[in-house]
């Protein structure tokens, strides 16, 4: 194996595909960068283009686009509050506010240097040990998808600090407004109110862009006449690189514990990057320190979001290569590319095809090393971008959240229902209902119906539903989280007690044992 | 005299009119549009043909992606494009004949698509895995009888193919199985890999592919399917089960059939072309070739079985 990871390090190397991996990656942080341009239509697009390549060279390509992709996101997540996929929504909690501070440039060399760490632990994990992982996750059925959900839908105490009631509430509107449509497992049609034009439901990205940047727009432009977006100047340095790195060093625990939370959920068919980053922002604001910074610009928060949904592109990989089994749309696209290259996904990648295979596992290596360059060298261009005046960067911004919406299904009933939610945003950012609950709804609403229906289904022909959705190794670790997780609170409000008191040594130190404990 | 010179007067504007817009045709853009996402199989086959399809048509081929309600909303918007041949759309049978029929109102009719040709199959067939006891069709039957609703089988979506091939067969064989749908076909094969379900519906291009993990009991087809010559039909076991996934394209209602001849003579050729075959039969598709008008038929009869099988089945 080693030596086939090598010859594919050298594969990458050669002039020809390094430069296509260096396009690749390029194009990969653009289609990323833009809302409603996804990493699945940019490999879409380029499939086409591999044809005319040999078979290593247009595999190097997609894996550029991909782990390329995977860091673009973050981009605008940072500077204007809308993440470019629904895989960053996690980077907006502190992206944003961190460009507020006029640290834009900090957040967006955290996400850069936290996707390549990633993609690295991740592509490790891959070139290392596919095939039993991909075993692991075959293990995954219904309940196990369930249970998943609900400790998903859990993350909502965090996200909804100072007030539970209101985040479940929202949480609760995100889940009912996911049923819009066509029940994809049951077939029915559900609250579309007679308009056959609703059957295809509310698309993801529609709501961020509706629920995450048309507020920030409005608020920009209504009543403040604030000149520009931000409310400081950016001004991008060198000293900010190295700041940011060491200091991201300094924290390994957090950055592979992101990226481990990233792997798993990836390999995990079908579970995809939007959880990845929810979960693995609130580990990182649940074991550090202080998580009172959370939520108000840290590089920690970005960097635990970017680490975990870069880390899940190789991961989503890991069942698709050994198995023939796409763990997220983008990896379904290249499972094409794969067939039409005339290469079965199974154990003849890793024996007849190996030298194509690592070469695609080391692609998609030396690209999250490009993303560290390019995303480094990039943050003196992007966060630049803030300190355009607000009454020519908020009609430009206006511009993409409407083609951003219409490009991703074409269809203009989309940018209708992005300005409503747009508006609702607006709305309920004024009354303290953060989005995040909302959208987290919408995310997970799908995924706990699928389990639960799948399920009881299930259950209903083992003899047993209960039995069936508890009484099993997965689950039941599932279950343990998803209580720990909601007893939390509870347990972080004694430990905050002595905190009060003064003695703030003191707590740290319990803080250490109460870690230790629950491990 | 008069009366003639008027009669060829309009004779002669009404070839002017008609002369461009049919003897030209096609001269500027063709939209093809997929109602689903990118990198699902409707995807690849369009990707496959865009090149072909312009190099015959000599104009640009431009896909676009319209997914949404199972490819409703792309169906939807189809039938209301203008009827002149520049906007065209993958159809999908037994989608486009399912949803109408479940429904109710799907935003458009089966009979407003009109089909140009149906080039690719994809055959469905009922499989379990390597180590599962039933060996044959007729031990999973005889299974079920003893045990009704305990035969699990996986499949994607309600009132899709696989959903309606588990309802027909159900009732031919005389048994209950219990049918749980998955989000498309990449999770219902993780489901069956998994254990988690005991047999799978699933289109040919799957079973092909993890070929080496399963047993396939049939398939729906009327001659046994090229790529697995072994597994007997469905047909040949005694259930007049005939199940299959077949895509192809359609334009809007309306469109005069001069148009349609065009556009129907470069994509059969493109689905004669042996390599397009070659390639297809190597990843488990039946290629096929049916004309405008054998399409139309095709459908006709899809329509006519499947109606009362819904209408049973739907509470």
């Amino acid at each position: 194996m080693f030596d086939f990871a090598l010859t594919g390090l050298f594969q990458v190397l050669m002039p020809n595909h390094f430069l296509v991996l260096f396009i690749g990656v390029f194009m990969g942080i653009v289609f990323g960068a833009l809302p409603g341009l996804t990493a699945t239509m940019g490999l879409a697009l380029l499939v086409p283009f591999t044809f005319t390549m040999s078979p290593t060279a247009g595999l190097i390509m997609l894996a550029g686009i991909y782990v390329g992709a995977m860091y673009g996101d973050a981009i605008p997540a940072i500077l204007i509050n809308t993440p470019g996929t629904p895989a960053a929504i996690a980077t907006t909690f502190d992206g944003f506010p961190l460009a507020q501070k006029g640290m834009a440039q900090h957040g967006l060399v955290a996400a850069a240097v936290a996707s390549s760490f990633g993609s690295l632990v991740a592509n490790i994990v891959l070139a290392a040990a596919a095939p039993p992982l991909a075993e692991i996750s075959l293990k995954f059925g219904p309940p196990e998808y369930f249970w998943l959900g609900i400790f998903g839908l859990t993350i909502i105490s965090t996200l909804s600090s100072g007030s539970p009631i209101k985040g479940f509430l929202a949480g609760s509107i995100g889940m009912i407004l996911s049923a819009v449509g066509m029940a994809e497992l049951g077939g029915d049609i559900r609250l579309t109110f007679g308009f056959p034009e609703l059957q295809g439901g509310i698309e993801l990205i529609v709501a961020l862009i509706g629920f995450f940047c048309l507020p920030e727009i409005l608020s920009s432009v209504i009543g403040q006449r604030r000149t520009a977006y931000a409310e400081k100047i950016v001004k991008p340095s060198l000293g900010v690189l190295r700041e940011v790195i060491t200091s991201l060093f300094k924290r390994p625990v957090l950055m592979l514990r992101s990226a481990a939370i990233g792997t798993v959920v990836g390999f995990a068919p079908g579970a995809g990057g939007n959880i990845a980053s929810m979960v693995s922002y609130n580990e990182a604001c649940r074991w550090d320190k202080h998580p009172e910074e959370f939520g108000k610009g840290t590089i920690k928060g970005v960097a635990a979001s970017e680490a975990a949904n870069s880390a899940m592109a190789p991961g989503s990989l890991i069942p698709l290569l050994t198995l023939g089994i796409p763990g997220s749309p983008p990896a379904a696209v290249i499972l094409g590319a794969l067939m039409l290259h005339g290469m079965r996904p199974g154990a003849e990648l890793f024996t007849d095809y190996a030298d194509i295979t690592y070469s695609f596992i080391m692609a998609l290596l030396v690209a999250a090393f490009l993303v560290t360059i390019i995303g480094s060298f990039g943050s003196f261009v992007f966060s630049r971008i803030i300190n355009i005046p607000s009454r020519y960067l908020a009609p430009a911004i206006v511009f993409m959240t409407v083609l951003g919406s219409y490009a991703i299904r074409n269809n203009m009933l989309d940018v209708w229902i992005m300005f409503i939610f747009g508006i609702i945003g607006y709305v309920s950012n004024k009354l303290k209902f953060h989005p995040a609950p909302i959208v987290l709804g919408l995310i997970l609403g799908p995924f706990v119906e699928e389990g639960l229906v799948q399920s009881m289904l299930a259950g209903k022909a083992a003899g047993g539903t209960f039995t069936y959705m508890v009484y099993r190794p997965i689950s039941g670790v599932l279950i343990l989280l998803c209580l720990m997780s909601l007893l939390w609170p509870i347990f972080a409000a004694l430990r905050a007690k002595p905190k009060k008191a003064g003695v703030v040594n003191k707590s740290a130190s319990e803080g250490k044992e109460g870690r230790d404990e629950s491990r | 005299m008069k009366r003639f010179m008027t009669f060829s007067l309009m004779f002669f504007l009404a070839l002017l009119l008609a002369v461009p817009a049919i003897a030209g045709y096609p001269e500027k853009p063709i939209t093809y549009q997929i109602p689903f996402g990118p990198g699902g199989q409707s995807d690849l086959e369009a990707r496959r043909q865009q090149p072909l399809l312009e190099a015959t048509l000599g104009v640009k081929v431009l896909v676009q992606y319209k997914p949404g309600g199972g490819g409703s909303i792309g169906w939807a918007t189809l039938i209301k494009q203008k009827p002149n041949g520049y906007f065209i759309s993958g159809i999908n049978i037994p989608h486009i004949v399912l949803q109408p029929l479940a429904r109710g109102n799907a935003g458009y009719t089966t009979e407003q698509l009109k089909p140009i040709a149906l080039f690719q199959a994809t055959p469905i067939g009922l499989a379990v895995l390597k180590d599962s006891p039933f060996q044959t069709i007729n031990d999973l039957i005889e299974y079920a009888k003893k045990n009704p609703d305990a035969v699990v089988c996986g499949g994607s979506g309600t009132w899709s193919g696989h959903h309606i091939a588990h309802l027909q067969f159900s009732k031919m064989a005389g048994i209950k199985m219990t049918y749980i749908p998955s989000k498309g076909a990449a999770k219902s094969v993780a489901a069956f890999l998994g254990g988690h379900v005991k047999a799978l519906w699933a289109n040919s291009n799957d079973l092909v592919l993890h070929a080496d993990k399963i047993r396939v009991l049939g398939f729906g087809t009327k001659e046994p399917f090229p790529n697995m010559p072994d597994v007997p039909t469905f047909k040949s076991l005694g259930f007049e089960l005939y199940a299959s996934i077949d895509r192809g394209a359609g334009a809007p209602p309306e469109t005069p059939d001069e148009v349609i001849q065009v556009l129907e003579k470069a994509f059969l050729d493109i689905a004669n072309n042996p390599d397009v075959k070659a390639q297809m039969k190597k990843d488990g598709f039946v290629p096929i070739a049916l004309g405008a008008a054998e399409s139309k038929a095709y459908i006709a009869e899809k329509v006519t079985e499947w109606a009362p099988v819904v209408k049973e089945f739907k509470k």
